[in-house]
């Protein structure tokens, strides 16, 4: 547990660090374009999220001979986004399943005009009876999807729950919801879409270029080559980037294929919050089995996802959900019921954690629950339930990693000064003053990789070119979008060979010359495709006929050597995802090794309560976890302290506000993120149990530190308060009305 | 004025006098990237909402979606692009680079420039006042502490301390 020393390139410097300090960085509207129109969609307008479209009126005062228009009728092949279930399309056709749906696109080269003729269409919807609220189950009349407008029913069992609940001492019950989360991603969905001869290229803001690929291969009925995909340097995406972008490339291929000239479509800040994808609200029910000094016995858990209005990423999404639903614990019986529903909203879909952050809430706020029932300390009762080496998860997948997870409590617990803190906030609290102070805490983990079998379907391959000048070219389709992927895989590749840092080159992601290494997203961009680095070097290693302890200089030379020999040919070391022995899953039943591999934490937050106000500070927090391995010192405490803000938001102050299925404050004005001044010191440490098959020992990170500030918080809310707060965002309002809470300290 | 007319202004931009033509609605976000082609001054929301437009007016951060490209005349506007002295780095822009302060990037123009205004009002702001001070500009990466440490290295830099990053900000306690 120890940490080990530094890999070489440790204090590596961000590699497109000096093009986004000086403003020399080209984000997708930065790039130099001529003679191109741009384009705008036409949506579904409220009231209705429902119905049939009746009419499209086009006013009278636009002149639309000088427009492009396209509709449904002008795609190519099939009307539908290609994802897991094809039942999204491009564009509506004739009917509607929630507000902002796209109806119509419209180009044209001056985008005042153009934002005028977007208002001047009317699109007449004529109304249906909607779905809503997914915690009620659905009318006949309101059946849109499958006999009950369930999208995904998955269960995980192991033992026999119920007996073991018929048997237990102690039974605790509790129910929780969180809210709907914005990405606001600082750079807005943007893509450009030009024919270059017979290739249609695409270039935006986008996590994953081979989902666009596909997105398009698909909908336009147009063959690979005469397709090409590249991601442009993108301003933040935490999956929102994930699925996304494939619409919005399709609205901009469909309108420059029609025009015949480029088109580009940024979308401004009101839309993008508005139309795209935001994190599945939850509600989430604990029935607990334990014995008296607090031994998990049985652990029955149902989960409910709003889905929204096409299945999108929901299946994976609450698959994963499940997975980390019963915590970082041990127990016997465990029983977790999920179900994804359909609901006439805006889509929901891929957001930082992907249901982990969700369930993960409801089981480390439970916990709480539960020590407070049984009047035990909350950090001894984690102490006895974490999970050891040897036991086995929901899914009988036994954790064998040598990873110390009541070390890694220990030292948060450590670092926060949770003893003495409690102490004092006991006395600080005692003289009954308007402010209160409390510590919380949550233990979670998070899988790195696709969930069971998807690393395997997936099939990544990666290249690695040996360039004649003894530089190193690294081939993949993972992108940079602020989490570090350029600087982590030149570390990778340079240790690997003993390279300088700047003799490795990362490829642009350009579908014409990556292979398709994935997505980026679900923690696997260190972890796994970090891997297949290492291993795509060694190949070219074997390649150059060297050792396999051949490093620095002697790559060097057999690369230039390679080249002499060998003039105007090209060495390419190339590999395909293996999976690692012993990794077995079985997604009939949903037994097995649901992820090659765990990251494990420990996050404390302190809080002050203003009991005048309901206002919330967090005033500290401590972030401590096992990855394996820190590659990047910077990058990682970067991804912690940013995934720790972001769970400030979805804890205390991000709120979507709903009105027919949409968000009606879709605008930075009244959906508050934190700022600068809402963020207490953060002190991060990394503990290192190296996981033998991700890079240098790596495990996946990005989305791990959004799992734990909420219940830690909300943990913290309730030891300073005596309240019991089971609902995120905990806005002051929704901490005013918490009846136990509001008029009891009012006095 | 028809619509389709332009006006011309004139005025100092990163230390280098200019004149440019446009059409008068526009604001100076839209004339800086439009008709200057400097595109390091980023758009966020075009609102007033999220900071991510901030560039210096007369040495004051602005809002560049909120101001018109006609009320500029005569006045000294910087942006990222105004920070470095040729190849030589401003001391922010290498704190931000050393101490990883900048990650997805669209948000940090907006940082550089807002702080580069506090410390040629404040060379020795503390850790509160930083944040005041940033506080109308979102980054939605970082969680701001590497951005304030970035400035308290530049501003001890300024100052002509010989400052480096702490250890631990580039290899963690070990």
């Amino acid at each position: 547990m120890k940490r080990g020393p530094p890999s070489t390139g440790a204090a590596v410097q961000r590699r497109e660090g000096l093009a986004k300090l000086t403003g020399r960085e080209r984000y997708v509207d930065d790039l130099p374009l001529e003679d191109f129109l741009w384009g705008m969609t036409v949506r579904s307008p409220p009231p209705s999220p429902r119905g049939s479209i009746t009419a499209i009126r086009f006013g009278r005062d636009v002149d639309w001979s000088q427009f492009v228009v396209v509709d449904h009728r002008d795609l190519p092949g099939p009307n539908v986004v290609y994802l897991i279930e094809q039942d999204q399309p491009v564009l509506a056709a004739g009917v509607v399943r929630h507000v902002h749906e796209p109806v119509l696109l419209l180009a044209h080269p001056d985008r005042d005009a153009l934002r005028r003729a977007v208002h001047a269409v009317e699109v007449v919807v004529e109304p249906e009876a909607p779905v809503l609220d997914f915690r009620l189950p659905s009318r006949s009349d309101e059946i849109q999807y499958g006999p009950d407008n369930v999208l995904k029913h998955l269960r995980i069992e192991k033992g026999d729950v119920a007996r073991a609940l018929a048997q237990a001492p102690v039974v605790v019950e509790g129910e929780y919801e969180t809210g709907a989360q914005e990405h606001v991603y600082l750079e807005t969905q943007g893509m450009i879409a030009a024919l270059e001869g017979e290739v249609l290229v695409i270039r935006g803001s986008m996590q994953c270029p081979y989902y666009v690929l596909n997105a398009l291969k698909h909908a336009l009925a147009r063959d690979e080559t005469r397709l090409r995909v590249i991601q442009t340097p993108t301003g933040g995406g935490f999956g929102g980037k994930e699925e996304f972008p494939s619409h919005l490339a399709l609205h901009a291929a469909l309108l420059a294929l029609k025009a015949g000239r480029a088109v580009k479509m940024i979308y401004d800040r009101g839309e993008d919050m508005a139309a795209t994808t935001k994190r599945h609200p939850a509600r989430v029910r604990h029935r607990t089995g334990l014995t008296r000094d607090g031994r998990l016995l049985a652990q029955d858990i149902e989960v409910l996802l709003d889905g929204g209005a096409y299945v999108t990423l929901s299946p994976v999404v609450l698959s994963r959900g499940l997975i980390h639903a019963a915590g970082p614990y041990f127990c016997e019986n465990v029983r977790i019921d999920g179900r994804a529903v359909f609901t006439n909203a805006v889509p929901f879909g891929a957001f930082r954690g992907f249901g982990a952050p969700q369930t993960l809430f409801a089981c480390e706020r439970h916990m709480d629950v539960i020590a407070r029932t049984l009047g035990m300390d909350p950090a001894l009762l984690r102490r006895v339930n974490l999970i050891r080496d040897g036991q086995s998860t929901a899914t009988g997948q036994v954790i064998n990693d040598g990873s110390d997870r009541v070390a890694v409590l220990e030292r948060a617990l450590d670092v926060s000064g949770w003893r003495e803190k409690r102490r004092a906030h006991a006395a600080f609290n005692a003289a009954r003053a308007p402010v209160r102070r409390g510590l919380g805490l949550a233990t979670f983990y998070h899988g790195g990789g696709f969930t069971g079998g998807g690393e395997v379907y997936l099939k990544s391959r990666l290249q690695v070119a040996g360039l004649p000048d003894g530089r190193i070219e690294v081939r993949s389709a993972n992108i940079e979008m602020g989490q570090g992927t350029l600087t982590v895989f030149t570390q990778i590749a340079a240790d690997r060979l003993g390279l300088a840092p700047d003799a490795v080159v990362i490829a642009e992601a350009d579908t014409a010359r990556v292979p398709n290494s994935g997505p980026t997203v679900a923690s696997r961009t260190t972890m796994v495709v970090g891997r297949l680095v290492e291993r795509a070097c060694d190949d070219l290693r074997r390649r150059l006929g060297l050792s396999e302890s051949a490093r620095g200089d002697s790559v060097r030379a057999a690369l230039r050597d390679w080249h002499r020999a060998h003039p105007d040919q090209s060495l390419v070391g190339e590999v395909v995802y293996e999976k690692p022995p012993g990794i077995n899953w079985d997604d009939a039943t949903y037994r097995g090794d649901a992820y090659g591999a765990f990251a494990w934490a420990a996050y404390v937050a302190e809080v002050e309560v203003d009991l005048r106000t309901c206002a919330v500070r967090v005033t500290d927090f401590v972030a401590v976890q096992d990855i394996g391995k820190v590659i990047n010192e910077i990058l990682a405490r970067g991804q912690v302290q940013g995934g720790v803000v972001q769970g400030i938001g979805w804890a205390l102050m991000e709120e979507c506000k709903w009105q027919d299925g949409a968000m009606v404050n879709n605008q930075l004005t009244n959906y508050i993120i934190p700022t600068s001044d809402d963020v207490p010191p953060i002190r991060v440490a990394f503990l290192e149990t190296p996981y033998p098959h991700g890079a240098q020992g790596a495990k996946g990170l990005g989305e791990l530190p959004i799992d734990g500030p909420a219940p830690a918080i909300l943990n913290a809310i309730a030891e300073a308060t005596g309240a019991d707060p089971r609902t995120i965002p905990l806005t002051p309002e929704r901490l005013m009305t918490i009846a136990e809470f509001g008029m009891r300290n009012a006095e | 004025m028809r619509p389709d007319s332009k006006a011309k202004i004139a005025f100092e931009l990163n230390g280098e006098p200019v004149e440019v033509a446009f059409a008068p609605h526009k604001t100076l976000l839209e004339v800086l990237r439009e008709d200057l082609a400097l595109t390091g001054t980023k758009h966020g929301c075009e609102l007033g909402e999220c900071g991510t437009c901030t560039v210096l007016l007369d040495g004051a951060p602005v809002l560049s979606c909120l101001v018109l490209g006609l009320a500029c005349e005569g006045r000294r506007v910087k942006t990222v692009e105004g920070l470095a002295q040729g190849s030589r780095l401003h001391p922010l822009q290498e704190a931000f680079a050393a101490l990883g302060a900048a990650q997805c990037g669209y948000c940090t123009p907006a940082f550089l420039l807002t702080a580069d205004a506090l410390l040629t009002d404040n060379p020795s702001p503390n850790r509160d006042d930083i944040k005041q001070a940033l506080s109308g500009n979102l980054c939605r990466c970082t969680g701001y502490i590497k951005i304030y440490e970035a400035v308290e290295l530049a501003a001890a830099r300024l100052r002509g301390e010989r400052a480096e990053p702490a250890r631990e900000s580039l290899y963690g306690s070990r």
